[in-house]
């Protein structure tokens, strides 16, 4: 499973529904997560790769698709 | 030493339904239910300061005490009428309560909060503290008007807890307070603007650290969930409220809301609900969590033990 994979399972597993195809797509505009799902999407994230994702990162832009969330893990690892 | 003494409120009589307010804002009342948990909310004609003295008056008479024996006022407002003077010496003076110093806590949402951690410390010196929190949000909403997802959420009201220093039917035994102005911008009301809310930074924000603060107090006390009796959070949603008793794996029902019948009435909505939870459980004692979080951010827990 790629990064992408495994965050989109993150998301299916938490919004029920499937992530966008596309990665760059809002998971706010398409309607995947709405503003209660997302402190959820942050734990299950944090959870799958564990990490802890600390306040001050807690903004949504990070959080916002498939391709950010990957890039902000990935800046996490580094 | 610090007790809670008593708490009372006042909401003014005109109810806002849904369906009224989605007419205006172009959306459905099931809306607004769905995403808020709010059935109502009431707006009023009464300024700040009338429903700060008509909460006062009845966490007075709740207590049993005269307000010439108040020592000091802390008035919470983010929406008071006038840069300064703010509602407290206006209020105080309302009550009666001539001379005694009179503090404004213009922290919003987490103010009551605040000023009842204050008035813990302050009633060793003053013996008894009266916390008011007083907000008219519809004023704020008439303003410059803020977007249909923060139009939909707030009420007036008013809130009052009486912290003494001798006696009680809970003793604060302790609070965590916190502030980070890195998300200032985030959730503000600037001078002649409409109120701005980014809510997905707001609920992501509040979901993590409202829990973490109430484990901050019960672990300090050797506490768990469990233990906990009643859960007197802020009023923001009531999508919110039930986030926050997954988060700490405590029975919702625990978490006392009224947040269907007020809305949001920011920093007063934590004492409107701890006045209404008490008249509904005058015998129940401690532990209570009393727990916010607004702008600022500010944020924070408090805890009281049955006395």
């Amino acid at each position: 499973m790629t990064l992408q994979e495994r965050i989109q399972a993150v998301i299916r597993s938490v919004a029920r529904k499937p992530a966008p195809a596309d990665p760059e797509e809002s998971l706010f505009e398409s309607g995947v997560l709405d503003s209660f799902a997302l402190p959820d999407m942050v734990s299950a994230i944090e959870k799958e790769f564990g990490i802890q994702v600390p306040d001050a990162d807690l903004n949504p832009r990070k959080f916002d698709s498939v391709a950010r969330i990957a890039g902000y893990i990935e800046e996490r690892a580094s | 030493m610090a007790f809670l003494r008593a708490v009372g409120r006042f909401v003014p009589e005109r109810v806002v339904a849904n369906a009224e307010l989605a007419a205006r804002l172009g959306c459905e009342p099931a809306w607004i239910r769905e995403v808020s948990g709010i059935v109502e909310r009431r707006y009023g004609s009464e300024s700040v300061v009338e429903m700060a003295t008509l909460a006062a008056a009845d966490c007075l008479a709740q207590a049993g005490v005269e307000a010439s024996s108040i020592g000091c006022v802390i008035v919470s407002s983010g929406s008071a009428q006038r840069r300064f003077p703010g509602p407290a010496a206006e209020t105080a003076a309302r009550l009666g309560i001539g001379g005694a110093p009179a503090i404004d806590l213009p922290v919003a949402s987490a103010g009551s909060l605040f000023a009842m951690a204050l008035a813990a410390d302050l009633a060793g010196r003053f013996g008894r503290v009266l916390v008011i929190a007083s907000e008219k949000m519809s004023a704020v909403m008439e303003g410059a008007a803020p977007d249909r997802n923060t139009a939909i959420l707030f009420g007036d009201g008013a809130g009052a807890c009486l912290v003494d220093a001798a006696e009680g039917w809970a003793r604060i035994e302790n609070f965590k307070l916190h502030s980070d102005g890195a998300f200032a911008d985030h959730l503000r009301l600037d001078f002649n603007q409409g109120l701005h809310m980014d809510g997905r930074t707001v609920i992501l924000q509040a979901a993590r650290k409202i829990p973490a603060a109430i484990r901050e107090v019960l672990q300090a006390a050797g506490l768990a969930p469990a233990d906990v009796s009643a859960f007197l959070m802020h009023q923001a949603n009531q999508n919110l409220i039930v986030k926050v008793a997954q988060a700490l794996e405590a029975p919702p029902e625990k978490f006392y809301s009224n947040i269907a019948r007020y809305g949001n009435t920011s920093s007063a909505s934590m004492l409107i609900a701890a006045a209404e939870w008490r008249r509904e459980n005058p015998q129940a004692g401690g532990p209570v969590v009393f727990a916010a979080f607004g702008a600022g951010f500010h944020w924070g827990a408090l805890l009281a033990l049955g006395s």
